[in-house]
């Protein structure tokens, strides 16, 4: 690997690994303890530090990308884990496949996917990513390769599905795919008026649509607060030939890093207003392409660049659906009140099919997920009392988003940690790992 | 399609777009479990059928052979691709004669043994394909990787005057000069102008069809190799590169 050090998708924060091996072949690699820490580094689409090793050995998988087995009849794939899902649904696609479940890009690997337990739109149906995995091959630090299903080396598999990468190193995935007859989408948006509504039209929405997701508006005020678009979709039931059409690159790449105040208060203030008033109508239905639907980012290559040189944070916590909505708006005033800025925020409603993942963070509830640009002390401040609101009504927050939060908060937030624990290997750790037990 | 060195980096990438067309692959390389993880990821994506062959291209005795069981395997060659290679560390061959002769054999002297044999074929069909991966390296001798270079130099040579022979029979002979490619061989150097390997594999594919003569890829190096041949000999020996 030639480029500089490895960046999570945030950008912060930065870190220097001791190495970066570019791993070609999953057959030849091998884990030595006196490497450590050592993690493995796919795509970079994580946001914050969990993707990170500062001063360790980073494992570049993106090379380790072969497909080992794709039955076009059973919907199986088993292939390498930095295959990333983009790659995956090229392949898939034209025979009527689709990843079971997709995070909001495509450009992640089935590792890092499986690592983080992600999950998609259409939670409220069959729950994470990792619900569809039939069974992997873990690289441990002693040498030996295990292969993890639920039968077989079952708490492993547990531990594996949303560990982190801190279990060993996931050699291969197999996936469960989802058939389709069509790549198009039957996509609805739904105009509504408030963070109530938003909650409301997602309730009717999940009984009938596979797919749903809000766009909310957060920088409004008082009773408009959480104005937004509820977006539903499904898969069109009717064949058609566009399962053999070439799927679209990204048409164009953010070629430099802007200054800081592109995306600001002021400028967030605009877009948040103008986006929502782009619909005029109280529901738009159309027809889309499922890329369009599921990764409408992913046609601006690197939009990370656009929040400068601080780069930004995420936040993605859920709360339980009973008192959920006063949750939201405890967390959403708490945000103002600091006046952070926020771009669009997505709400979604967590379905109760559980994940195998021990560590995995879907809960049944209401998630709400929010790009900041880092502003500094003052945001990481109010981001501490979000963190205290959600614990109160006994929420979490996302680790594959986080850069900041305190150990502690984060291990009353997951009293699985006990039982993840005695999984982890002794030579693999992260950034996000070492934040997080060092408060102890 | 023939593919030399089917596991190397650029070697698959150009495999990949194949195979998404549905083509028969005829696969060789050295390493028995890597060449059958690449016949399966071909196959999955969309090969045909997907043949391997397993042996050391060092030893000339086998080239014979692995020609012979490829059109047998294959019956008509659309195409021929040699990607086998090594990339040595000059500073170790500086002082081992032996293992200068080890890297010329492998990067030299069996691409134009399988090379030959390969354009008898294609000039006894009357048609096809014969894609060598040269490189840019092998324009002028560098002293970070003249080992290298020269042995790529003569690849270059021998293209230039296959291309000739075999022109009036109706075979294609393209030479590829790929830059610095971002692949695991090239891992630890530090180059200008990294490509990445999915590009070079498009540029590839491209030149067959259009039945190209010398691809330069990134196509940026035709012209700064037009300037690095223009430097006088007195002034290219002090550079560092």
């Amino acid at each position: 690997m030639s480029s500089a050090a490895p960046e999570s998708w945030g950008r912060f924060p930065r870190a220097t690994p001791r190495s970066v091996d570019d791993v070609a072949w999953t057959s030849d690699l091998q884990l030595h303890g006196d490497q450590q820490p050592i993690l493995a580094y796919g795509l970079g689409r994580s946001y914050g530090d969990v993707c990170l090793n500062d001063g360790g050995l980073v494992l570049a998988m993106e090379h380790c990308n072969h497909i080992h087995v794709f039955d076009r009849e059973k919907g199986l794939i088993r292939a390498e884990a930095g295959l990333s899902i983009a790659d995956l649904l090229k392949v898939t696609i034209p025979h009527g496949w689709f990843v079971p479940v997709t995070p909001g890009t495509k450009y992640v690997t089935i590792g890092g996917a499986l690592a983080n337990d992600v999950h998609g739109k259409n939670h409220h149906r069959v729950g994470t990513f990792g619900c569809h995995v039939s069974q992997f091959e873990l690289l441990r630090s002693d040498g030996s390769r295990v292969t993890c299903s639920p039968n077989s080396n079952g708490e492993l598999f547990n531990a594996t599905i949303g560990g982190l990468g801190l279990t060993g190193v996931v050699t291969w995935v197999e996936i469960h795919l989802t058939r389709i007859v069509s790549r198009r989408i039957e996509e609805e948006s739904i105009k509504v008026s408030s963070l109530r509504d938003v909650v409301r039209v997602t309730d009717e929405s999940d009984a009938a649509w596979d797919y749903t997701v809000s766009w909310v508006d957060v920088t409004t005020r008082g009773a408009k607060l959480g104005k937004g678009l509820v977006l539903r979709g499904r898969f069109s039931t009717a064949p058609d030939a566009t399962l053999t059409t070439r799927t679209a690159e990204p048409r164009i790449t953010i070629p430099f890093q802007p200054p800081s105040w592109l995306l600001s208060y002021p400028t967030i203030k605009v877009f948040n207003t103008l986006w929502y008033g782009k619909q005029r109508s109280a529901i738009v239905k159309r027809t889309v392409d499922c890329e369009s639907f599921f990764y409408p980012l992913d046609s601006i290559g690197k939009w990370n660049l656009l929040y400068g040189k601080r780069g930004m944070l995420q936040y993605q916590c859920v709360v339980p659906s009973d008192g959920g909505l006063e949750s939201m708006q405890a967390i959403l005033s708490e945000l103002q009140r600091g006046r952070v800025s926020s771009f669009l925020a997505v709400v979604k409603k967590f379905g109760n099919v559980t994940s195998p993942g021990i560590l995995s963070f879907p809960r049944p509830g209401l998630t709400l997920t929010l790009d900041m640009p880092n502003s500094g002390a003052k945001l990481f401040d109010a981001l501490d009392r979000c963190d205290e609101i959600v614990r109160s009504v006994g929420g979490r927050v996302y680790a594959a988003k986080d850069a900041r939060i305190k150990g502690r908060m984060f291990r009353a937030m997951y009293p699985e940690l006990d039982r993840f624990l005695p999984f982890v290997d002794p030579a693999m750790s992260s950034s996000f790992w070492r934040r997080i037990n060092s408060d102890q | 399609m023939v593919i030399i060195g089917a596991t190397s980096a650029i070697a698959q990438s150009v495999a990949r777009r194949y195979a998404e067309q549905g083509v028969q692959l005829f696969l060789v390389a050295r390493s028995e479990e890597k060449v059958r993880t690449v016949a399966s990821d071909l196959l999955a994506r969309g090969a045909k059928r997907a043949s391997i062959y397993v042996a050391d291209l060092r030893m000339r005795d086998v080239h014979a052979d692995l020609v012979a069981r490829s059109v047998a395997d294959l019956g008509h060659i659309d195409c021929v691709l040699i990607a086998h290679g090594v990339m040595p560390d000059q500073k170790l061959l500086d002082v081992d004669v032996d293992a200068t002769i080890d890297s010329f054999m492998t990067n030299a002297v069996s691409v134009i043994s399988i090379s030959h044999r390969y354009a008898n074929v294609l000039e006894g069909q009357g048609g096809g394909s014969l894609v060598g991966l040269s490189s840019v390296a092998g324009e002028r001798g560098r002293r970070s990787n003249y080992a290298y270079g020269s042995a790529k130099s003569a690849i270059t040579a021998f293209y230039s005057g296959l291309r000739a022979r075999l022109a009036p029979k109706g075979v294609h002979v393209l030479t590829v000069k790929p830059g610095p490619v971002d692949t695991p061989m090239t891992h630890g150097t530090k180059l200008p102008l990294m490509a990445n390997v999915e590009v070079v594999a498009y540029d590839i594919e491209r030149a067959i069809n259009k039945r190209t003569k010398v691809l330069y890829t990134p196509g940026i190096w035709r012209l700064i190799m037009a300037i690095v041949r223009a430097i006088p000999e007195s002034l290219f020996m002090k550079s560092k590169f």
